[in-house]
């Protein structure tokens, strides 16, 4: 309620701001609008952003301590028997008083100081509330009085809103980079919290993963053991497979699209291999368990080869599938970007189109090509669902693509489906594996990177 | 009329320099020399626009032809047309005849590719491929398996970068990318390139617009070196370029060829109105 009021009086003092600087601006000099510093606009923008800005920090950082405030006015009354003792029961009696504050039964009777302390907490955020709504209001004014004040011919108002955009511009690149430190920390400790349980080198070279911990002690058959190298090697198959498919199929699309085809075939060729793009991959996922596997196995049966029903082929082909517009979207980008005029030059020679394209327009496209097939590559490592659905969650250790394995990704939503106890290193070990993942899409960024860079040709 | 089959094995035969002492190329009346290329009626459209109507000149071996005229006045277009570089234009139609020794080269028995490896291109702005020094120069002989062996392609590559002034510069730093050569040394890499497949005709599109004065200089000295081996059509916006380089200077203006003769008779004594408004800077 007081929100949504606070809200609509910040917008409406914002716009009567602009609207003020701007006449005042104006009238400033008389109406010979050249004679100032900045045009009125940025006038109106200036007062606007005295009277919004201010004020939205501060309630930003008003509500951001206010919980907290109250909860330490609120226990600062407790008597000490209460408040004093191990962080648990701590967090509990600050439960127990946010509970009963909001109105929530806790099911038992309520001691009646902690009783007293939810209605004193309750009606503290109520005071609060208000108060906020007045302070804030009253900084708005005071903001836009303050900046309507400060308008004349010879403020500087451009440079000042200018200088505001840029700090508004850092912030929003700093909440992508932050977010991401955010998610890598996270990660990190979760791992290290499981690396504590299981060795690092038993985790990296151990050949055994059967997650499977025992919940009572004389569970049988659940000895929990997490040698990562099945997981690594499967996945590692079944990317080599997929870009098998996608990375010659994608390439030579991509050429015959930027090279061979009409503007018309062109018009149309490319929006509709992109619609592989907009599959979603559990529909991929279902065209490999139900459509692609069973076809593998009755062929390999044909040919007299023992075929699991799920098997590493299976899913790492339509993976491949899955990939293609990847591969051949960005190189027929990438293809599209070497200037006519080394066409023109080879042509000039008497090279065929052949040639030409194998000799000068492939070479002078391969550091955005290589860059195309790291970013499958970290696609197909990424890919999880495909995997679930086809290729089955066996960890087997095999180079043999008609067997069934397993992949990181895959292991990783297996061992977080459903409700899971986040102290055991069954579940622990999903973040050790999401470490390990990170690591190596990172890597293989990187080397993209490198490569682009050391071998992009300049033209202008 | 075909080509025949046997141009391309013909074309290791003029690897070497070929002495021309039967001919005298720096006596500049042109009429009695053999026509290297000839054009009758040539028209071009791009589209449903027509871009030349109806062109008829002579290329006369050993010679430099200038083509000059203002922007847009079709002289490019017709330099496309010697080796059916217009092909690779989506929309673009020729008629007409041009006659390469007497070869139509629209001809249905012509390949076009083959057709490029005995009229050679330089294009307006220099345009090394993202290969080193060295493997700029072999592409065209490697392509059309000019030479046989390590030691034949070197030689053909240094005396295509001789002849084209730029060992001296490059001697040291053939596995260099040609990228990285200044623009002026780019384009006579070019020059080098297209010399380095033999043509009989090399077409130049204003090679040197691209070019400070230094760099321009010594791709002029160049063109008059080259007179003695090939035969040259030129592009030029500069008029005092095609003075200096051409011994004969088509105007074009407007898609029609306006005038063609000797240069010096071009530049001093236009037939023509409107050639002489264009050299003494009226319009264009």
């Amino acid at each position: 309620m007081q929100l949504t009021l606070l809200a609509l009086i910040l917008a409406l003092l914002t716009v009567i701001g602009f609207l003020i600087g701007r006449s005042r601006a104006a009238s400033s000099v008389g109406g010979r609008v050249a004679e100032l510093h900045s045009v009125p606009s940025y006038h109106g923008v200036y007062v606007a952003l005295w009277a919004g800005l201010p004020a939205l920090l501060l309630f930003v950082a008003w509500t951001a301590s206010e919980g907290w405030l109250a909860m330490q006015l609120v226990l600062s009354a407790l008597p000490d028997r209460l408040t004093t003792g191990d962080g648990q029961s701590v967090g509990l009696l600050k439960a127990d008083i946010l509970n009963l504050a909001h109105g929530i039964a806790t099911g038992r009777e309520a001691d009646p100081l902690v009783a007293e302390a939810a209605r004193r907490y309750a009606a503290f955020r109520d005071l609060a509330d208000w108060s906020l709504l007045a302070v804030v209001a009253s900084l708005a004014v005071a903001g836009l009085a303050w900046g309507r004040h400060r308008i004349g011919p010879d403020l500087r108002a451009r440079p000042a809103v200018e200088r505001v955009v840029r700090v508004a511009l850092v912030v929003c690149s700093l909440v992508a980079i932050l977010t991401t430190v955010g998610i890598v920390l996270s990660l990190l400790f979760e791992a290290l919290r499981f690396f504590t349980v299981v060795s690092p080198l038993d985790f990296l070279f151990g050949t055994h993963w059967s997650p499977q911990t025992a919940m009572r002690a004389d569970q049988v058959g659940s000895s929990g053991s997490f040698g990562a190298i099945p997981l690594f090697a499967g996945t590692l198959l079944i990317t080599v497979i997929a870009m098998l498919v996608a990375v010659p199929v994608g390439l030579m699309a991509a050429i015959y699209m930027s090279e061979y085809a009409g503007r018309g075939v062109r018009t149309w060729l490319k929006p509709a291999l992109e619609i592989l793009a907009g599959i979603p991959t559990v529909v991929y996922g279902f065209f490999a368990a139900l459509t692609m596997a069973p076809f593998v196995r009755s062929v390999g049966e044909a040919l007299g080869l023992d075929v699991s029903s799920e098997s590493a082929l299976a899913a790492g082909i339509v993976m491949g599938v899955m990939i293609i517009p990847f591969v051949s979207s960005l190189s027929d980008d990438v293809i599209n970007a070497v200037p006519q005029s080394l066409r023109d030059g080879s042509y000039g020679l008497g090279a065929t189109k052949s040639e030409t394209i194998r000799q000068v327009v492939l070479p002078a496209a391969l550091p955005g090509i290589v860059a195309a097939v790291m970013l499958a590559v970290s696609r197909a490592i990424g890919e999880t669902m495909i995997v679930t659905m086809a290729s089955g969650l066996t960890a087997n250790m095999t180079a043999n693509p008609l067997q069934a394995v397993t992949t990181v990704t895959t292991q990783i939503a297996t061992l977080l489906v459903g409700d899971q106890e986040f102290d055991s290193p069954k579940t622990l070990s999903a973040f050790g594996l999401g470490l390990v993942l990170f690591l190596v899409t990172l890597c293989l960024n990187m080397v993209a990177l490198r490569v682009v860079r050391t071998y992009r040709e300049k033209y202008d | 009329m075909s080509i025949p089959s046997g141009i391309r094995s013909s074309i290791p035969s003029q690897l070497k320099l070929r002495p021309r002492g039967d001919r005298q190329p720096n006596r500049a009346s042109g009429a009695a020399l053999p026509a290297k290329m000839t054009a009758r009626g040539v028209k071009v459209f791009y589209g449903a626009k027509q871009a030349l109507k109806g062109i008829d000149l002579d290329i006369q071996e050993n010679r430099v032809l200038a083509l000059i005229g203002p922007s847009g006045c079709g002289k490019s277009t017709f330099l496309r047309c010697l080796n059916r570089m217009n092909d690779t234009v989506e929309g673009c139609r020729v008629e007409g005849r041009i006659a390469l020794d007497g070869e139509d080269v629209y001809g249905k028995a012509v390949d076009a590719v083959q057709l490029r490896a005995r009229v050679g291109m330089v294009f307006q702005k220099p345009n090394p491929f993202p290969k080193s020094i060295y493997d700029n120069v072999s592409y065209g002989p490697r392509i059309h398996g000019l030479a046989s062996g390590r030691d034949e392609l070197d030689e053909v590559v240094q005396t295509s970068l001789k002849r084209a002034g730029l060992w001296a510069e490059v001697k040291d730093r053939l596995r260099e990318p040609g990228t990285s050569l200044s623009g002026g040394q780019q384009q006579r890499l070019c020059i080098a390139r297209a010399i380095a497949v033999s043509p009989e005709v090399i077409l130049m599109d204003e090679p040197c617009s691209a070019l400070d004065p230094i760099a321009t200089a010594h791709i002029e000295e160049l063109i008059d070196e080259l007179r003695a081996n090939y035969t040259i059509v030129i592009v030029t916006h500069n008029m005092q370029q095609a003075a200096r380089v051409s011994q004969r200077t088509a105007f074009f203006h407007l898609g029609e060829m306006v005038e063609c003769d000797d240069t010096e008779e071009i530049f001093t004594n236009p037939r023509d109105e409107r050639t002489q408004g264009y050299i003494t800077g009226r319009y264009g």
